[in-house]
């Protein structure tokens, strides 16, 4: 299994108010699968999403990747594993405003100390694969919505990560560049990678195989296609 | 080589953020560019002090000894006091250079200052210095025509004369002075030599001076108000401090002092000079360090404070890189290089004033200004110290901004 959380738990304690923001997580996503994570604000969604990522940690409970426990990592080994393993989409996009497309999309070849000439190959290879090869000098601020967000998950996948993490990645789209948007993520997952989405949407998380639906922090039901097919 | 690639995205990432904060980023430097040019500025004066100064003092040479009536630093007091010393006589300094075992040569030297005349050219009030043939060693100046006058000219009195070179040039602009006869307070005196040109020495021009023979000197002008001054050459530069204590003896004993008498003359030597001047340049040196340490200390502060703005602009950005895999490392050296490029921009204009005021200085006055390439080393490490002192508490705290809450900054 390529995830494994086992009891997982996230308190956050605000003065003297708890909020149990996971509760018992138990969950497995093995390698190329494509999951969808739901349920209303507030259920801990994102605060899963952050776990999974290595963003944060969890306040009880394992938490193997690819069968390495990452639940006691400081802040720099879960650096260079978020570096190596995990490639984020946000709903914000999150891309640095002054850098440009291609910049943007070698930032975390930076982080791993690839050389120049191989950094600039390998995201102008991540550019192509979404679909921007035409837009590689732009910033930011010179690019649509759909096309931000290509730049994220060329960005997301340049250093063919384990996983590839999105939080809402059309929650800031019209629902046209949304569906486009789920075109590129489709393609990635059939070229092998594995993708995990955060939604509240039905129509978006029909595109995977397995929904994880959430409430209160807890998993209220996970289930793959093949039964919803039923 | 990873090392290498973080400094080069930090490189790129400060030279973005200044270039969008041209104005913010140039005002920090002040306090920095006031610095580095105090400390600069001062540096160079005290450089260029120190060359003239010690091309000046040179001429005295370092193995010399002065032995006189008057010390060259005296209160009005003091001065007072001394006057009432016996005046040094001739007879006084052949028994030192008896006397003496460290002593090379020993010059005795009386000066006056008298009209000079060849034909119709005429030098008003030129000095004229009554010595022995030991003057050629003490002085270190040699004649460029015909010689200096021997221990016979002195003991026979004879009218002869050796000219400074200016002396030379301007009473025989277009002839050999050698021979001829020039006339000193109407006394008729034979050239035999002109000395090489020695330059100056503060005010005093050596090259207009006139040598005669100390015992010629002493008929013509008398001896009864005049005290001798002593130029004693010591035998090698370190038997200097032995040849003082020596030269003391031998005065005391030449002059019959007893145990409790205090010494009725003055034995001078360069490094009096050398300590006064150091004494001086030493207050130089502490308003340098003072205005340039306060300054910097403030400019230094002024790029803290930039840097803590700059990290809580760029939280998003900081969450941003460290979601994608920047370690705390990798945003310290960020930080690090645009505080590091700050300094350099204030030390590059604290450079530039610098040399410009130096310039200005040594143009309206007479400090000389000596601007040498190590400022320029001097201001890289200025840059890298100041960067990184200041730099490092704003830098820590971005490093250590917690992802989530960075990427959720607004
Ligand atoms: N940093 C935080 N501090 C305190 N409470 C938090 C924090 N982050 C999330 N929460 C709380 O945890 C719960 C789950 O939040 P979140 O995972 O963001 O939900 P979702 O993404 O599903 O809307 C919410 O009640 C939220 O208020
Ligand atoms: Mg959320």
């Amino acid at each position: 299994m390529m995830i494994q959380l086992k009891d997982i738990n996230k308190v956050y304690e605000i003065g003297s108010i708890s909020v149990n923001a996971l509760r018992d997580v138990d969950l497995n996503i093995g390698q190329n699968e494509y999951v969808a994570i739901m349920g209303p604000s507030g259920s801990g969604k994102s605060t899963l999403m952050n776990i999974i990522g290595c963003l944060d940690t969890a306040s009880s409970g394992t938490y193997l990747l690819n069968d390495v426990d990452v639940s006691d990592m400081d802040d720099d080994q879960l650096a260079e594993i978020r570096n190596r393993e995990i490639g984020f989409v946000f709903q914000t996009f999150n891309l640095l405003p002054r850098a440009n497309a291609l910049h943007n999309v070698e930032l975390p070849l930076i982080y791993n100390g690839t050389p120049s000439s191989k950094r600039r190959q390998q995201a102008e290879n991540a550019l192509d694969r979404v679909g921007l090869t035409d837009r590689m000098h732009h910033k930011p601020n010179e690019l649509s919505g759909g096309q931000r967000q290509r730049v994220a998950i060329a960005r997301a996948l340049v250093n063919n990560p384990s996983i590839i993490l999105a939080d809402e990645p059309t929650g800031n789209l019209d629902s046209k560049t949304g569906d486009e948007i789920m075109e590129v993520f489709e393609e990635l997952h059939d070229a092998g990678n594995t993708i995990i989405l955060v939604t509240h949407e039905e129509y978006i998380a029909e595109h995977s195989d397995r929904i994880i639906r959430l409430r209160d922090g807890y998993v209220e039901r996970d289930e793959a296609k093949s039964e919803l097919a039923l | 080589m990873r090392i290498l690639i973080y400094i080069g995205e930090g490189l790129k990432i400060a030279l973005t953020a200044l270039r969008a904060y041209k104005m913010r980023s140039i005002l920090t430097t002040l306090g920095i560019v006031i610095g580095v040019m105090t400390v600069i500025t001062i540096v160079a004066l005290v450089q260029g002090l120190n060359k003239a100064f010690t091309e000046e003092i040179s001429a005295l040479g370092s193995d010399t000894l002065y032995i006189d009536k008057y010390s060259w630093f005296m209160d009005r007091d003091t001065y007072f006091a001394y006057r009432n010393r016996p005046n040094i006589k001739i007879h006084e300094a052949e028994r030192v250079k008896e006397l003496s075992r460290l002593a090379e040569a020993v010059a005795p030297a009386l000066y006056t200052r008298r009209n000079i005349q060849y034909r119709e050219r005429k030098l008003e009030g030129s000095i004229v210095v009554g010595t022995t043939e030991d003057y050629l060693i003490t002085s270190n100046a040699y004649p460029e025509y015909g010689r200096f006058f021997t221990s016979t000219d002195v003991d026979h009195r004879r009218s002869v004369c050796v000219l400074g070179w200016e002396v030379a040039q301007k009473l025989f602009p277009n002839t050999d002075p050698i021979g001829k006869r020039v006339s000193i307070e109407g006394r008729k005196m034979r050239v035999i030599g002109v000395r090489e040109k020695k330059g100056s020495f503060f005010n005093n021009n050596f090259d207009t001076w006139v040598f005669i023979p100390i015992n010629t000197f002493a008929s013509i002008f008398g001896t009864r108000y005049r005290s001798v001054q002593m130029e004693v050459k010591v035998k090698s530069p370190d038997l200097v401090e032995d040849a003082e204590i020596e030269l003391a003896g031998v005065m005391r004993r030449i002059r019959g002092l007893s145990g409790g008498d205090e010494n009725n003359f003055a034995i001078n030597k360069q490094s009096m000079l050398m300590d006064t001047y150091n004494d001086l340049t030493g207050v130089l040196w502490a308003v340098a360090i003072g205005v340039g340490s306060i300054s910097l200390l403030v400019g230094g502060i002024g790029i803290m404070n930039i840097l803590l703005v700059s990290v809580t602009e760029r939280t998003r950005e900081i969450g941003i890189r460290k979601a994608i895999g920047a370690k705390r490392f990798d945003i310290m050296v960020q930080f690090l290089i645009e505080s590091i490029m700050i300094c350099a921009i204030g030390v590059f204009i604290g450079i530039l004033c610098a040399v410009g005021l130096a310039k200005l200085v040594a143009s309206v006055s007479p400090i000389p200004a000596v601007i040498t390439p190590w400022v320029v080393f001097l201001g890289l490490a200025f840059t890298t110290v100041i960067g990184i002192f200041f730099g490092i508490y704003p830098a820590s705290k971005a490093a250590k901004l917690n992802p989530i809450e960075a990427l959720r900054y607004e």
